[in-house]
């Protein structure tokens, strides 16, 4: 895993991420592809800027590639919605998962963004079913699925690429349950203390991987991610060759057992005693 | 003359002294008004209890402690409980969360926001979870999600049906990401039951949001809400504060998801023993004798 311990706080990545050169899926795709073919639409209402779709080819292999999609400055934010994804954008991930299983291809995910978009005609046109629909059916989606959180992952906006055989983080993202900014003002009623929020929600790829959420995680250059763009994309390349080779040999029941292992394992109760119970009272 | 008269009603309303003959005249005991949150009329406390928590100007169905609902939805005496000693534990060391749990365990008379169990209604075998609002909004964290998986895991390896009775403010933050992969391990749960062929009934209740709306609580084979309560993906404060101006009053109610195509039937709460009972043997569930 990590060569070297990264000792950023999470603050500061949270600052990397936010950085104006931080690359974006589609800075990465040329290097990691040799052809890509984006994919438009749900088939159902429209085309999500937001949810990037296609087909691509990774060293000889033929790969579907579903990304949450941020832009670099303020015009290109506007036009793929801060890459805050409205419920055609899930369905359009559907969809083309669907069509991945059918060809026997890997699907391969790459998380970066704050959330879904919550708006008026997200909630029309069903935001909640269009998450939960994308979560349960690539519980049992019959192919390799393989996820990387690029920058940020935040709710159930980012899970719903994020159910997956493996996750890697890249070594500065961040995954959380809501964005610092949500958790301070749910929480404490001040979103000014989205610092603390940071520092305290264990959202960095270490805790994930001791969460038991995140495998691998696949390293950054000193600095991060835009420093060296063509290493760090050849790091993601060599971490999906490898992982997508392995999980292609596994029989499909073997796979979806394992996934569903992955995700059924996680939570931290105890069976409180009764005499404890007693004792509390 | 007349500045003298409002001297005296001045300090009638103002002045200390008012201030405390009010109190110590109008001895009015807590609970025994309910105000609608919907239409806003105020009723008797008696007279709502006694409806079953409706509304019974609008229709509102109010909440139910896990407990009561139970009472009201299984035959009598025939509730098995799954898990009742299941406690969460600190996983990002949230601060106060431990205390704040064990208060809240005190004050409300359960471990977490949802009750799992066997039970039959109009004497057909049937699995439910039913969460309870009171305990930290029902938000979902590893023992909602636990119990909750647990109890589908048994209902499909009994091969029967499961119905969960939704109410969530979301996912509980205090338990950072560990509780956001709950939806992924109660999703996969429900998938394992519908790929067995089992039916998987859910009655959304005041109110199911965030997470919970975006995991089992749209997962239902047949989506059942009860009239009135609220719906949605995104908080209603969120959506307000990204567009600026305010949302109608109908926004998010199982109405407005009916219009939307999100919910199967509106089911007002004295029929929902005999809707759900009447589903499951349309499903091919048949009651059983003893």
């Amino acid at each position: 895993m990590n060569e070297c311990v990264n000792t950023l706080t999470p603050w500061e990545r949270l600052q990397l991420i936010r950085h104006k050169e931080h690359p974006t899926i589609n800075d990465y795709i040329p290097y990691l592809f040799d052809e890509f073919y984006e994919l438009h639409g749900d088939r159902c209402y429209g085309d999500d800027s937001a949810m990037l779709c296609g087909l691509a080819m990774l060293e000889g292999r033929p790969v579907t590639v579903i990304s949450h999609v941020k832009g670099r400055n303020l015009n290109e934010n506007k036009k793929v919605n801060f890459a805050m994804p409205h419920p055609e954008g899930y369905r359009k991930s559907l969809r083309l998962a669907r069509q991945a299983e059918k060809f026997h291809r890997p699907v391969v995910c790459f998380i970066d963004t704050p959330g879904a978009f919550c708006g008026v005609e997200a909630e029309e046109r069903g935001q909640g079913e269009a998450i939960a629909k994308n979560i349960c059916e690539f519980m049992k989606l019959e192919t390799p699925v393989i996820s990387v959180v690029l920058g940020e992952g935040g709710s159930g906006g980012a899970l719903a690429l994020g159910v997956c055989d493996e996750l890697a983080m890249l070594s500065n993202s961040l995954y959380s349950v809501i964005s610092p900014r949500g958790f301070a003002s749910i929480l404490w009623k001040d979103a000014s203390r989205e610092k603390d929020a940071c520092n305290m929600m264990k959202i960095t790829a270490e805790d994930m991987v001791r969460l038991g959420i995140a495998e691998h995680i696949i390293d950054e250059p000193i600095g991060g991610a835009h420093v060296d763009l063509c290493k760090t994309a050849e790091n993601i390349k060599e971490y999906l060759l490898g992982v997508i080779a392995e999980k292609s040999q596994k029989s499909i029941d073997v796979l979806l057992n394992e996934r569903y292992t992955k995700f059924r394992k996680i939570g931290e109760f105890e069976i409180r005693q009764k005499e404890e119970l007693l004792d509390s009272k | 003359m007349l500045e003298d008269i409002f001297k005296v009603v001045k300090t009638r309303f103002n002045g200390k002294e008012a201030e405390q003959d009010v109190v110590s005249d109008t001895t009015i005991p807590e609970n025994i008004m309910f105000k609608c949150p919907r239409c806003r009329t105020a009723m008797f406390e008696d007279d709502y209890i006694r409806n079953n928590k409706v509304c019974t100007s609008c229709n509102y169905h109010g909440r139910l402690s896990a407990r009561e609902r139970i009472r009201i939805t299984a035959d009598k005496g025939s509730f098995k409980e799954f898990d009742r000693d299941m406690i969460s534990k600190n996983p990002i060391e949230f601060p106060g969360y431990e205390k704040k749990q064990e208060a809240l365990r005190e004050q409300t008379g359960i471990n977490d926001a949802v009750i799992t169990g066997e039970c039959r209604i109009r004497k057909i075998r049937v699995v439910i979870a039913v969460m309870d609002a009171s305990f930290m909004m029902a938000s979902m964290g590893s023992v909602v999600g636990e119990k909750i998986t647990r109890a589908i895991e048994y209902a499909t390896e009994n091969k029967i049906p499961f119905i969960a009775f939704t109410a969530s403010g979301g996912a509980r933050m205090q338990e950072g990401m560990v509780s956001l992969m709950q939806m992924a391990k109660t999703s996969g749960a429900v998938a394992r039951h519908s790929e067995a062929g089992q039916l998987y009934i859910t009655v959304l209740t005041d109110p199911t949001t965030g997470g919970v709306t975006a995991s089992f609580a749209s997962l239902g084979d047949i989506i059942i809400a009860e009239p009135k309560v609220l719906v949605g993906f995104a908080g209603r404060r969120v959506i307000e504060g990204t567009i600026k101006q305010r949302l109608p009053d109908d926004f998010q109610l199982a109405e407005f998801q009916l219009e939307k195509g999100f919910v199967d039937m509106i089911a007002e709460r004295k029929k929902m023993r005999s809707v759900l009972s009447h589903l499951m043997i349309l499903h091919n569930y048949r009651p059983e004798e003893n």
